[in-house]
């Protein structure tokens, strides 16, 4: 190999990266290294590559929207948006006969995230699309609320996890955004015409390869989208005004956010000269209550719909155990001790690649309900665990590393 | 088809003082080329966003033709922002590919197919109209995301340093596509980009801004033959031009014992804030090297030729009693003289040659406020 000048900017740099071949163009890596192929026509060649137990992404871009991009993914980052982590950048390739190579991006694989097409092309709920333009609506306005201009929002620029019955939706591509203090609401708007018009044209392709039914109106999904955004949008942002004598409306609109999933941070409000009319305006807004409030009272790190869905558990077993005026720090505890952790620790070591734990608890909850109902009595955990490892979760696909778009084999 | 005009549209960021751009008055005439082009920070793209309404404008207008379009949504504009995103659909053919925005729109297929024909012609697509993208080549891949913007007839295209993530060759390459492409559909086009090179070969007209502030507009030729001010004629042209600030005396620009004559109208039209002096531009092809001895000659020690086959440059410094007082500067750096010579005739490094200035190539300019004088 003839000496190459590598430059590795990273926060953690990994020394198995210096192992990988650097020195051959991405397009001819040895399948030995490769984890798996991507799928689908992008801008640019990206490979999934296994690195200490792990897989990352790599992607050759030039040089300086390389750094562009490493340096924007780790501000989301710092801003706790929804995004892939940056692992870091590497310049200054060569071949062995000298010739420069293209620099690239690595980031690190989203374990147990789906592309969009892996999700259309197995079992098909028929809500499917539905649920994504939702997880996609609220990473716009978490992005947006960020000061984070995209500038190519589409499917195929986003991850999704299984979140309760929901999906969660993280930022991959980063290449075109900008983050500004403040969007300015031509930025949005564009923002949200360009999401509009590439998820239509995703879910059109998706219909052309016959992955979707003909009969869905892809025009109506993406308008969709754009409703659903402007309505998340106006909660957490607009203005409110009322008589002063109706002061429990300020309470009301906190509480009205938390159960859209957002703690308020910073609530403007304003009197009129006289007192009668009173204006409030949420200022900051963070994403997250029901997983910060799980966060706290467990220590256990979950997605938004996965927390809510604990924390009811939570509060059942409070109820079911008396124990609803204990400090509810102590019941967590007992809950999670009890509860939680023997039914996912029933979960055997080989399955456990095929969902993420709080998914699983999640699921399994359903499961229970679902054979109490049956069976016309009330399951307890431990039953409903075995019946749904024997009768769902074994024939549930590995989801720890779903790679490009599994099932489209026609893509090149 | 439209022209665009900026009429004084200033754009100050929340908790800044000064514009990003400052009162910016442009006309770009209908089926124009416009190339704005600048250093980072000179407010080029922040123009093209508010032109696209991604940035509020906070004083001032702009207009596509006749329509204000200042408070007017980005989507409402009838402007398409160009090679954004040229992801492609493989399972729709290559027609639907550059037609399906309008499929959304709710055209009439008819009308859809005969406007992606038209585009494919233009853009020699026509016989892969009914195949995948995986067929073509990434070339005629990012064709297909032209024609995207093509089909929908905008009003005017955007494109905003549209060349930065290709590699050098396809610069040069996709470069002459997009002028010849938009010459050939006569939309009027206005481009950002912080390379001069690729403004003067590409641009009808280009905008040269700093600090937020245009300093000229003008042809290719105007631009180069004719910069506005010290910071035009130090930007535009590679490579770059030779620049220095001289005291004047008697008629004469004083270089040590070298003297450059200035014309006396020049002399007359400087001012107090002047002080007496004067800067002087020459291109480095305005330079003659001549014999060691010749009265008013610069002498320059050779640091390194550069061979372009066609040209020769020599990149130097002033030696002799001329050198290391910051005399002069060019794009090479302080100190440093650019000299074009006969490719045939190189000198060796390290060896001194000999210059004059060629008479009436030199550009002159008030020292005080760097303003062209035309003498």
């Amino acid at each position: 190999m003839m000496a190459q000048n590598l430059q590795i900017t990273a926060a953690a740099p990994d020394p198995a990266l210096l192992d990988l071949p650097w020195d051959v163009p991405l397009e001819e890596w040895p399948a030995d290294v490769l984890a798996a192929l991507p799928r689908g026509i992008s801008r640019h060649v990206v490979r999934f590559v296994k690195l200490s137990g792990r897989v990352i992404a790599v992607k050759e871009i030039g040089e300086s929207v390389a750094y562009r991009e490493y340096e924007l993914l780790r501000q989301l980052r710092r801003l706790d948006a929804p995004s892939v982590e940056p692992v870091g950048v590497i310049t200054g390739r060569r071949s062995p006969d000298g010739e420069p190579l293209e620099a690239v991006l690595i980031t690190q694989h989203l374990q147990f995230s789906l592309p969009y097409r892996a999700l259309f092309s197995n079992t098909l709920q028929p809500d499917t699309a539905t649920r994504l333009i939702d997880a996609l609506a609220v990473l716009l306005v978490r992005l947006h609320l960020s000061g984070f201009y995209w500038g190519d929002v589409s499917l195929s620029n986003t991850l999704f996890r299984r979140d309760a019955e929901s999906f969660a939706a993280y930022l991959v591509d980063a290449e075109t955004g900008d983050l500004h203090n403040k969007l300015t609401d031509g930025q949005r708007s564009y923002d949200l015409e360009i999401a509009r018009v590439n998820i239509i044209g995703e879910l059109m392709d998706l219909v052309a390869g016959e992955f979707l039914d003909e009969e869905e109106d892809t025009v109506a999904i993406g308008a969709m989208l754009v409703e659903r955004y402007e309505e998340l949008w106006t909660a957490l942002t607009d203005e409110e005004s009322f008589t002063a004598d109706a002061r429990w409306r300020v309470a009301a609109r906190i509480e009205r956010l938390n159960d859209l999933g957002f703690d308020v941070g910073e609530l403007d409000i304003m009197t009129d000269i006289d007192g009668t009319t009173v204006r409030i305006q949420p200022k900051v807004v963070d994403a997250g209550h029901h997983s910060r409030r799980l966060m706290r009272l467990t220590g256990l790190d979950v997605q938004e719909n996965q927390a809510r869905r604990l924390l009811n558990d939570l509060d059942a077993h409070a109820a079911a155990t008396d124990r609803q005026n204990d400090e509810e720090s102590f019941v967590a505890h007992d809950w999670l001790t009890q509860v939680f952790e023997p039914a996912v620790r029933a979960v055997p070591r080989e399955l456990r690649r095929k969902l993420e734990p709080a998914q699983v608890f999640h699921e399994l909850l359903d499961h229970r309900w679902f054979i109490s109902k049956e069976r016309g009595r009330d399951v307890p955990l431990a039953e409903a665990v075995d019946s749904y490892v024997t009768d769902v979760l074994r024939h549930r696909p590995d989801e720890l590393a779903v790679l490009g778009a599994s099932g489209l084999a026609d893509d090149a | 088809m439209a022209t665009v005009t900026f009429d004084k549209a200033t754009r100050i960021y929340p908790g800044t003082e000064r514009p990003a751009v400052d009162a910016l008055d442009l006309a770009v005439e209908d089926g124009e080329f416009l190339v704005l082009v600048g250093p980072s920070g000179c407010g080029k793209s922040t123009s093209l966003r508010m032109l696209a309404g991604l940035e509020d404008v906070n004083a001032g207008r702009i207009l596509i033709g006749d329509r204000d379009v200042t408070d007017v949504q980005p989507k409402d504009r009838d402007i398409a922002m160009v090679f954004q995103n040229y992801a492609l659909y493989p399972h729709m053919t290559v027609a639907d590919n550059m037609g399906f925005a309008l499929k959304i729109a709710g055209k009439p297929k008819a009308e859809i197919r005969s406007r992606v024909e038209e585009a494919a012609k233009i853009l020699d697509l026509t016989e892969y109209l009914d195949r995948k993208p995986k067929a073509l080549s990434g070339g005629q891949r990012q064709r297909v995301a032209m024609g995207r913007a093509i089909v929908r007839q905008p009003q005017v295209f955007l494109m905003d340093e549209p060349l930065s993530n290709l590699d050098a060759k396809l610069r040069v390459q996709t470069r002459t596509q997009i002028a010849s492409l938009q010459r050939r559909l006569g939309v009027t086009t206005v481009y950002v980009t912080h390379d001069q090179t690729e403004a003067l070969t590409m641009g009808d007209r280009i905008a040269v801004l700093k600090d937020g502030l245009l300093q000229q507009v003008g042809t290719p030729r105007d631009m180069y033959d004719t910069p506005a001010n010290v910071f035009v004629a130090g930007f535009i042209g590679s490579p770059a031009m030779n620049l220095g600030t001289f005291s004047l005396a008697e008629g004469y620009a004083q270089l040590g014992s070298t003297k450059i004559s200035v014309p006396r109208t020049a002399v007359t039209a400087l001012g107090a804030d002047d002080n007496a002096k004067i800067t002087i531009g020459f291109r480095p092809e305005s330079l003659d090297v001549v014999p060691a001895g010749t009265p008013d000659s610069i002498p320059v020690l050779v640091n390194i030729v550069e061979e372009l086959g066609s040209d020769a440059f020599v990149y130097g410094e002033l030696t002799g009693e001329l050198g290391s007082k910051g005399l002069l500067h060019s794009g090479a750096g302080e100190d440093q003289v650019i000299v074009r010579v006969d490719p045939r005739k190189v000198p060796a490094k390290g060896e001194t040659i000999h210059v004059t200035i060629r008479t009436g190539e030199q550009h002159l300019f008030h020292a005080g406020s760097g303003l062209r004088i035309d003498a």
